[in-house]
């Protein structure tokens, strides 16, 4: 008894070895991982080639490829796709052409240039559904305060089916344009001013110092930027949900959505989900592709 | 052991037993967000003064309604007793093995005829006319319109509307004056508009209010019996009245193009339609001078005849069923049978709730009750309803894809728009081996 009783204090003072220490951080994750994700995963990716429906206790059967092909035919599913691709396109365009101007602007001397730029972020700090709302209100045409401001009259923004993608984009340019701001003035403020007193000394124009220094040094972050934000522009739902109900802004998350849990066509809404599984991470290659030559540079 | 664990032990044992005890006569019951729930709530709290049971109502949003109780479902979950679900469930959720079947519970009491016709058919029963039930109709309620009186009365207005039309204004008889009416009153340059339609597209708005002109030109959705389609739904009645609804559209206000009940009542509580669409349910806010200023000048009409003379309405309101999963089969039945009494139907009634018990509904005192019971009256004899078939939600994504871009949209024509969603629902149909 008087040997035991030092070793294990010996024991308590050591505490749990490195391997003991590393599992227990490991493990817990790793099920963690395994239960919420690769499960669901694997689970999903079986019934994308069933005709399961969660709704009903009828089991599920195995319909091979019929799923992705009715998906990949289907004239609707197009629509939404092209839909998408158009509010990606539109959307993430505005967000780096006024977040990176913003950032132009803020990267010189200013009065206020914290307050001013603390106040430009105040958008992507907000929730969705406040900014869905909020914006419904700005674009009605009755009391609405953009027509007023822009002498528009009634101009309907959010019936015209025509208008009401713009509108949405218009939106999410609003509140993630301070995201692109933020990367790319990080990334001017990381520009050596040598290289511009270089120029000048060089007498090189406005353009050819932006062209030549400015962007080609920004481009590897302003590429990080523009892959997060093609990410979550490809799958927004709440924006357009909140704000429209135009089939002309009925983008593939919504219709995922509707597929999924209005429908409850489980199999089918599995199907749907890794063809834009596979799409998001075909583009998001595409442009880190690009990134990497980009840096290489 | 010593005598103080035994003796907390034995305390720990009472406590679960009185908790076991006490959560076997607590009943849940499952509703969307909205006063009639809140009628409810009050009701079910006479139960447990009469019972010592207690019912509580929980309460979602409409919009998340249909998605939280389906996920209760399919998860087998025992969270709710009993649920106040829509019409269109029906197939679903008696499919799936969700509900309990109440045939023999009708049977028993004699549900059949105690409750109001139209409301046994379409929220009770299913499949149509097989004689299986599976839920209580609870919550009657159809599209009615409600109107500004003052504008209709104002001599005016009245002399204006005889010079121009030939007829007397009055609330409309036949889709024929509505239209009228609506053009009449359709003066943007006013800030007033003729009228206030269902657009929204994301569930059933839109084709609940297209269904109010399809019905009473004297058009179905389809036979609910062979679920033929083709030449049904897109028969020239219904070309006709998907041309009309359009019409309406032309002459509301701007903006309107993801409109429900909410606008709907805001049409009027605003002051900027003549006229407006919306379930009896939402009613009792317009007369509410808290929430509209034109509460004494808001009046109530049924929805109006078609060419033929067909007078219907799209039925909305809700059954109760009790769930599957549940703990508490035994007491939820019993509850039932306290609800479907006459005296608690007259009770539930005089709360708020729009009762579908036939007795009550067709008594003097409920139909003068309000400014609005009698049309709501009128109208459940003659209430019609979509597909309660399990794959309604497809059809409604189907309609909701078709009919929007004609109404909203100004794309295709009315007869385009009905051949395409006849084929769609055709297509769906054949999918789950309904038809060949």
């Amino acid at each position: 008894m008087t040997h035991s009783e030092p070793r294990a204090g010996q024991s308590a003072a050591r505490g749990l070895n490195d391997k003991s220490i590393r599992n227990l951080f490991i493990f817990p994750t790793i099920a963690f991982l395994i239960i919420f994700n690769i499960f669901p995963l694997l689970f999903s990716l079986y019934t994308s080639f069933t005709d399961f429906r969660a709704s009903t206790n009828a089991p599920a059967n195995w319909v091979g490829l019929e799923n992705y092909s009715y998906l990949l035919t289907n004239e609707f599913i197009w629509r939404n796709f092209t839909i998408t691709a158009k509010y990606v396109l539109i959307s993430v365009t505005g967000q780096v052409v006024v977040g990176f101007g913003l950032a132009m602007l803020l990267n010189r001397y200013m009065p206020f240039k914290g307050l001013i730029t603390t106040l430009l972020l105040l958008p992507m700090m907000l929730s969705m559904a406040v900014v869905g709302l909020f914006w419904k209100l700005l674009y009605d045409p009755n009391f609405g305060i953009i027509n007023h401001s822009l002498g528009l009259g009634k101009f309907e923004w959010l019936a015209n089916p025509d208008m009401a993608l713009w509108a949405v984009a218009i939106t999410d340019i609003w509140m993630w344009s301070p995201f692109v701001m933020l990367l790319s003035l990080a990334g001017l403020s990381a520009v050596p001013k040598h290289l511009y007193e270089a120029a000048e000394i060089d007498r090189a124009g406005t353009f050819y110092t932006f062209f030549r220094i400015t962007l080609p040094l920004v481009a590897p972050i302003l590429m990080i930027a523009i892959i997060f934000r093609t990410m979550e522009a490809f799958k927004t739902f709440d924006l357009a949900y909140i704000l429209s109900s135009q089939p002309t802004t009925e983008l593939i998350a919504i219709r995922l959505y509707k597929m999924a849990f209005l429908e409850w066509q489980t199999g089918l809404s599995s199907a749907f989900a890794y063809i834009v599984l596979v799409m998001v991470v075909g583009i998001t290659m595409i442009y880190v592709k690009y990134l990497n030559k980009v840096k290489e540079r | 052991m010593s005598t103080k664990l035994k003796g907390l032990l034995g305390g720990v044992v009472m406590s679960a037993m009185a908790v076991t005890a006490a959560s076997a006569e607590d009943l849940v019951i499952f509703w969307a967000e909205w006063d009639p729930a809140n009628f409810l709530q009050e009701l079910v709290n006479e139960y447990e003064e009469e019972t010592g049971v207690s019912v509580t109502v929980e309460t979602t949003p409409w919009s998340d309604f249909q998605t939280k109780a389906f996920t209760e479902f399919n998860a087998r979950g025992s969270a709710y007793d009993m649920i106040v679900g829509d019409s269109q469930w029906l197939g679903a959720a008696s499919e799936g093995g969700h509900y309990v079947e109440m045939t023999d519970f009708f049977a028993k009491h004699n549900v059949g005829d105690v409750m109001a016709p139209a409301t046994v058919k379409y929220y009770a029963e299913y499949p149509g006319n097989s004689g299986k039930f599976w839920s209580i109709p609870a919550e009657g309620d159809a599209v009615g319109w409600s109107y500004r009186t003052d504008w209709f009365e104002d001599p005016a207005e009245m002399k204006a509307f005889k010079a121009k039309y030939g007829y007397d204004l009055a609330p409309p008889a036949t889709w024929a004056q509505l239209l009228d009416i609506a053009e009449f009153f359709h003066r943007p340059d006013e800030d007033r508009y003729g009228v206030a339609i269902y657009t929204d597209n994301s569930y059933d708005a839109m084709v609940m209010g297209v269904e109010n002109a399809i019905f009473s030109y004297g058009a179905e959705l389809g036979n609910f019996e062979t679920y033929e389609v083709e030449g049904i739904l897109n028969s020239p009645e219904a070309v006709q009245a998907l041309e009309d609804y359009k019409k309406l559209y032309s002459y509301t206000p701007p903006g309107w193009a993801k409109t429900f009940f909410v606008e709907n009542n805001q049409a009027i509580t605003e002051g900027l339609a003549a006229m407006s669409m919306n379930y009896f349910a939402f009613f009792p806010a317009l007369l509410n001078e808290a929430t509209n200023p034109h509460a004494a000048n808001t009046g109530f009409f049924a929805n109006p005849a078609g060419p033929t003379g067909a007078q219907h309405a799209a039925l909305g309101g809700q059954g109760i069923s009790v769930v599957s999963y549940s703990d508490n089969q035994e007491e939820s039945f019993a509850f039932l049978e306290w609800f479907i009494r006459e005296d608690v139907q007259k009770r539930w009634a005089e709360l708020g709730g729009y009762t579908a018990h036939a007795a009550t509904l067709e008594s003097e005192e409920f139909r003068q009750a309000t400014p609005y019971n009698e049309a709501f009256y009128q109208t459940m004899f003659k209430v019609k309803d979509f597909w309660a078939v399990p794959e309604f939600a497809e059809l409604l994504t189907a309609a909701n894809q078709r009919l929007y871009p004609f109404i909203v949209g100004d794309e295709g024509t009315a007869q385009e728009t009905l051949d395409a969603l006849a084929a769609d629902w055709a297509a769906t149909f054949k999918k789950y081996g309904r038809t060949e």
